[in-house]
């Protein structure tokens, strides 16, 4: 068959029942990528004939004499589309999984589909950028500044890898043709709780192409944490490669390694596996209940760090300053209420996985899509036996992760097939593997009480959280103790109570999730705050002014924490609520509004502290070239959290040259050093401070270097626009390198950062809301974001992630959740039963930011990645609550939720 | 996605060549269905592409609509002015959950055969008084109305074997004034209550009920009735458990849009028609 591929003919005939997306990348077209490969996310749009399609739903034979377009062959070689350049100036992307075919589907819309964006762009998730920055493309729009040598910090400058990402040249995780490869595929239970009696491989084996099956037999009888850590000791040992005891639907059972995925997937559907059924429990208040079914019976607190195992209890914690039953009765006005989280996922649109391979020097090589290479590495030198210098993990660009890549779901399966067959292997989770095997956030039920006194001071505070963490412990005690943490350590208050649980269930397990923990509790602490205004008659901004910290106040929240090292490096909360005071008191546009639609305002605030606790690590290292440009080597990943962009800003800036004379190499195990990881918004905060440390540590060299060149006191040197001045004497970067490789010197410098002291974010989030009390439907008038992020280093891309993290939450305040029956089975596991936040789904936040300089971030700057999300459902809640008198206290707020009490309320009509 | 248990795909040209059915052969429309989901049960497709139904034909009776015809010919039909339920079809395209980009390739007849209860073909063929032709996989024909031919939420009258050929519509349902209302979760997610009414020119009344339900439920009066008649007919005619549930959206919350939207659209038809 002959098939027209970018205007190149290839004479390929592919599999009877193979789609068109796969044929393409099997062809090399790696433009075309998998979101979801069921039709849902447009991350496979191609061009038939000039039209957009979903690759993943064309039946690959039908292309056949058809005119195929791939992002690869848009443009002309080499050139740029203009679609690709409005991308390009407008910044529209974040990770870039989805800009591909958001870019093809974009460029076809006629004036007709432009006026209606949300009905046109419903078949293209974006799961990074709100979708702001893809109008801001369609409307020409450009966001990009650029900068004078050394002026790099605060300005809008673009992503390095924007050509790439907009051309489809970024290679991801799976954008790698491998010779000789061998795909897995995974049996997994069908059971929520099982005992593996045996697993009998004959029939796998007949199985042309197949070549290995493995099993627990042939796993490492280890147990570890598949979440990812500085410390080991936050987690519990409890899970193993492969076991032979599974505890949820979904868990891995056996591997099929094979030539193909079709006889990989032939291999799986022909294992027989005798499974002794368990009892299973998956409701975390019956699972915490005497009687209930152990889990992990078997497993200590001193030994694998479960503190309850026969009451599946995996973490708890308790405290209390002062006598909250006291005050609480003593109070003058008092709430209580119990608010409820749903399950909600990711869905980063590359999906896990990876490729490994052991090399010729006999190097366990894993290319894999995470946020931690550096603890992977360390997981599987430990997992195998391994010297660590004997394992590699890298990633070169990731799809999104959101912290559901601060896990190893995959790289232990990759290992093992690896070292077990010595062939390259390949592992790619599917959409529903996604939903059903990885993690989830955690679900939680949080009761709030509340007191204060009648000048509004609050007196008391408590909170009771049952945390679900699912079938294994991976973060369930650390997003427990962050959920208790900085929701009630952001208010002075003399009276504070703490208890909270997470419970094992036989459910998919629960993980780190942008936030960690604190969007749950947030959304309960902040409506109880907003119920006390209400019986005060405070305004919420009043009340929230005479209870939050203030630099100097202790931020407590029981029990007392044995980290001391958080500080106001910086401190905008109160900039924060008069920003967003000021920009809810603008009306906005009218909106004609039938009587059926109530309206009202809610905010909600946040605190977080800029590094995870108990250590975070990083090494930057950074050298001059000949040309007088500078290598920068740092461990911190780019999954579209825009730090490749900032760590040049730092070093351009210290460097006095401009970010294009910064070439960066990143998150590869191989280059040396350590980085805890890309998690707790630490791109910027921690791995930013050892670039800055490094880039000022060549500076200081350069001027040594240099004064002794031109005989001048170091001290008198300055660097200056790619140059070294010393008095009236110039030598610039590149006689710089060319006098130092005369001396047989190189100039390079380390710098590194142990995450601590921390400093503290804050972001207030407003919002006003109409909703139908006929129907239940909400429309969302008014959405405002204030956020104090230190110096902003780059305030576009800063922008972007408090607007991503506003749409992501507000995916999760409004229409996310998964679904588990009573027999712990997802019933959902598909975005055409997920709903993520589609264009017409998210309105446009206006983001303003906080003018604070912090005394600890590098430059100035603190974190912000994870905390815009966190105040969203909360504001969104207290809005409802001012529009209808009613207290919501479950999300998501789905209008088939909310109807019930208004029909209650309000009546029928 | 790929579908890796196929081994073989036929393309007949004519009746008299479509393979003898057999467990494991699926029909091949549009295919946006059969490749969204694994179909390990399958080892053959029967491409009806060759088949070379016209897509739309427009005659004296009315409209005649291949299975095989896309949402998108649909969506693009010239409607002649007369047919004044034309905008219902433009209406319906919009309110599948996929992208536009899906339309091209999605057939009506596809939509009808999964038989979700919110597949908007199946509303706006329904509506419209389509009949179904079916080619009986032991040979003959049968012709079944199509809020027959879904029986609940995916399935229908089809046996193994029985292909879908067409969707005819009579030319009086097309001339009827038509009022549409749709709701969903989200603002352009899936169709959680879809009902369709219509005024004939001596004033009789119909109304369709669909994506609330399982199936299509429809309604007739001789003229447009009062409230309480209406609400009384709906809540006469489905009982709760005909109310669909699942995750987008509570049987309970259906029933009260359903009859929400069922009263708008008797007041729409009540008011003088919109130019």
């Amino acid at each position: 068959m002959t098939y027209q591929i970018n205007g190149t003919s290839f004479s390929e005939t592919p599999h009877p029942g193979q789609c068109l997306r796969t044929f393409l990348r099997q062809l090399g077209h790696f433009g075309v990528k998998k979101g979801c490969d069921a039709g849902d996310c447009g991350a496979c749009t191609v061009l038939l004939d000039g039209e957009p399609v979903h690759s993943c739903l064309i039946p690959a034979f039908r292309a056949e004499d058809h005119a195929i377009t791939t992002i690869e062959g848009f443009a002309p070689a080499g050139g740029t589309h203009p679609m690709q350049q409005a991308f390009l100036d407008a910044q529209a992307f974040q990770c870039g999984f989805c800009t591909a075919g958001m870019i093809l589907t974009c460029a076809s819309l006629n004036q007709g589909q432009r006026q209606d964006l949300g009905a046109s762009l419903k078949g293209n998730i974006c799961r990074c950028t709100g979708y702001r920055a893809i109008e801001d493309a369609l409307q020409g729009r450009n966001n990009i500044e650029d900068a004078d040598a050394g002026a790099a910090f605060g300005r809008s400058l673009p992503a390095p890898a924007g050509p790439q990402v907009v051309r489809g040249a970024a290679r991801y995780t799976f954008d790698m043709a491998v010779e000789g490869l061998l795909h897995i595929k995974m049996l997994r239970s069908p059971h929520p709780h099982a005992r593996i009696v045996a697993i009998d491989k004959t029939a796998t084996l007949q199985v042309p192409g197949v070549h290995m099956v493995l099993t627990s037999e042939d796993a490492p009888d280890r147990l570890f944490s598949t979440a990812r850590h500085e410390k080991a000791w936050m987690d519990p040992d409890d899970t193993r490669v492969l076991d032979n005891v599974v505890r949820f639907i979904g868990q891995k059972v056996a591997a099929v390694l094979a030539d193909t995925e079709a006889a990989a997937e032939e291999g799986c559907r022909r294992l027989k596996v005798e499974y002794e059924i368990l009892a299973a429990v998956v409701d975390p208040a019956q699972a915490i209940a005497p009687g209930a079914p152990a889990i992990h019976p078997d497993k200590t607190a001193a030994e694998h760090r479960v503190a309850d195992a026969p009451r599946n209890i995996v973490a708890e914690t308790h405290g209390e300053y002062g006598d909250v039953a006291s005050a609480l009765v003593q109070a003058a006005v008092s709430y209580e209420g119990t608010f409820t989280t749903q399950r909600v996922q990711h869905a980063a649109l590359e999906t896990h996985g990876g490729i490994a391979w052991v090399d010729a020097a006999g190097i366990l090589n894993v290319r894999a899509s995470t946020q931690v290479p550096f603890l992977t590495r360390r997981a599987l030198a430990e997992l195998f036996d391994l010297p660590a210098d004997k394992v590699r993990v890298f990633c070169e660009r990731v799809g999104g992760g959101f912290g559901g890549k601060q896990e190893m779901f995959v790289e232990d399966i990759l290992a093992l097939a690896a070292l077990k067959s010595g062939r390259p292997v390949k592992f790619e989770l599917t959409r529903e593997e996604q939903f059903i095997s990885t993690s989830t956030r955690h679900p939680m039920r949080v009761t709030v009480r509340a007191g204060a006194d009648r000048d509004g001071r609050l007196t008391a505070l408590q909170l009771d959280v049952l945390s679900n963490t699912g079938a294994y412990g991976n973060h369930a005690g650390p997003v427990l103790f962050h959920a208790c943490g900085e929701c009630i350590g952001v208010y002075n208050c003399p009276n504070k109570k703490v208890d909270a649980v997470v419970a094992y269930t036989n459910t998919v397990p629960a993980g780190a999730f942008r936030g960690y923990g604190l969007p749950q509790t947030i959304f309960a602490v902040e409506a109880a705050i907003d119920e006390l205004a209400k019986q005060l008659g405070l305004s919420p901004f009043e009340i929230r002014r005479r209870n939050i910290v203030k630099p100097g106040d202790p931020m407590l929240s029981p029990p007392e924490s044995e980290y001391h090292d958080v500080f106001y490096g910086s401190y905008g909360l109160d900039q924060c609520l008069d920003l967003v005071e000021r920009a809810m008191q603008d009306g906005g546009p009218k909106t004609e509004l039938s009587a059926e639609w109530l309206v009202g305002d809610g905010i909600a605030l946040t605190m977080i502290d800029t590094v995870p606790p108990a250590g975070h690590i990083a090494d930057a290292r950074i050298s001059l070239r000949d040309d007088g440009g500078f290598e920068l080597v740092v461990g911190t990943a780019e999954f579209g959290n825009g730090t490749s962009t900032v760590h040049r800003q730092i070093a351009a800036t210290a460097l006095a040259t401009t970010v294009n004379r910064v070439r960066l190499l990143q998150s590869d195990t191989a280059h040396g050093g350590h980085d805890t990881g890309a998690y707790g918004s630490a791109g910027t905060f921690v791995a930013g401070r050892a670039t800055q440390t490094a880039a000022e540590n060549l500076a200081s060299e350069f001027k040594t270097f240099a004064s002794g060149i031109m005989g001048a006191a170091a001290d008198s040197c300055i660097l200056e626009n790619d140059s070294v001045i010393c008095g009236k004497q110039r030598l610039s970067f590149a006689q710089l390198a060319e006098a130092a490789r005369r001396q047989g010197k190189t100039l390079a410098a380390s710098g590194d950062s142990a995450g601590t002291p921390r400093s503290v974010a804050f972001n207030v989030q407003g919002f006003r809301v109409a909703v139908h009390k006929g129907t239940g439907e909400i429309r969302i008038l008014k959405s405002v974001h204030a956020a104090d992020a230190g110096k902003v280093a780059n305030p576009m891309q800063c922008r972007g992630q408090v607007e991503g993290g506003v749409a992501q939450s507000l995916g999760a305040t409004l229409y996310e959740e998964m679904i588990i029956d009573d027999g712990g089975r997802v019933i959902n596991p598909k975005f055409r039963d997920y709903h993520l936040p589609s264009f017409a789904d998210v309105p446009r936040t206006e983001v303003f930011f906080a003018d604070t300089t912090d005394t600890i971030g590098p430059m100035g700057a603190k974190s912000m990645s994870e905390s815009p999300y966190n105040p969203v459902a909360a504001a969104l809640g207290n809005a409802l609550a001012d529009a209808t008198g009613i207290r919501f206290t479950s999300v998501p707020f789905k209008p088939d939720r909310l109807w019930p009490l208004l029909q209650e309320k309000f009546g029928s009509k | 996605m790929d579908l890796n248990t196929i081994r073989e795909v036929s393309h007949p040209q004519s009746r008299a060549q479509l393979p003898v059915w057999t467990a494991g052969d699926a029909w091949l429309a549009g295919g946006t269905w059969l490749f969204s989901e694994p179909q390990v049960h399958l080892t053959r497709l029967i491409d009806l592409t060759d088949l070379k139904w016209p897509a739309l034909t427009i005659g004296e009776a009315g409209l005649t609509i291949a299975a095989t015809c896309t949402v998108a010919q649909l969506d693009a039909l010239g409607c002649p002015p007369e047919w004044l339920a034309a905008p219902l079809i433009n209406s319906c395209c919009r309110a599948f959950l996929a992208s536009f980009k899906i339309w091209k390739t999605a057939t009506v007849g596809g939509n009808l055969c999964m038989s979700l209860p919110a597949g908007p073909m199946i509303s706006l063929t329904s509506a419209l008084d389509g009949v179904c032709t079916i080619w009986k996989a032991g040979g003959g024909e049968q012709t079944v109305r199509v809020a027959d031919f879904v029986t609940a939420s995916q399935r229908n009258v089809l046996e193994p074997g029985d292909l879908l050929r067409q969707i005819d519509i009579p030319l009086a349902a097309l001339k009827r004034r038509s009022a549409f209302r749709q709701i969903s979760l989200t603002p352009v997610g899936r169709s959680a209550a879809l009902l369709i009414g219509s005024i004939s020119s001596e004033g009789s009344f119909a109304l369709t009920v669909t994506a609330s339900t399982a199936r299509p439920v429809q309604f007739s009066f001789a003229g447009i009735p009062q409230a309480d008649e209406l609400r009384e007919a709906i809540l006469h005619r489905i009982p709760d458990t005909l109310y669909h549930t699942d995750i987008h959206g509570k049987p309970a919350w259906r029933k009260h849009m359903t009859l929400r939207l069922a009263d708008e659209i008797r007041a729409e038809l009540q008011g003088p028609a919109r130019p």
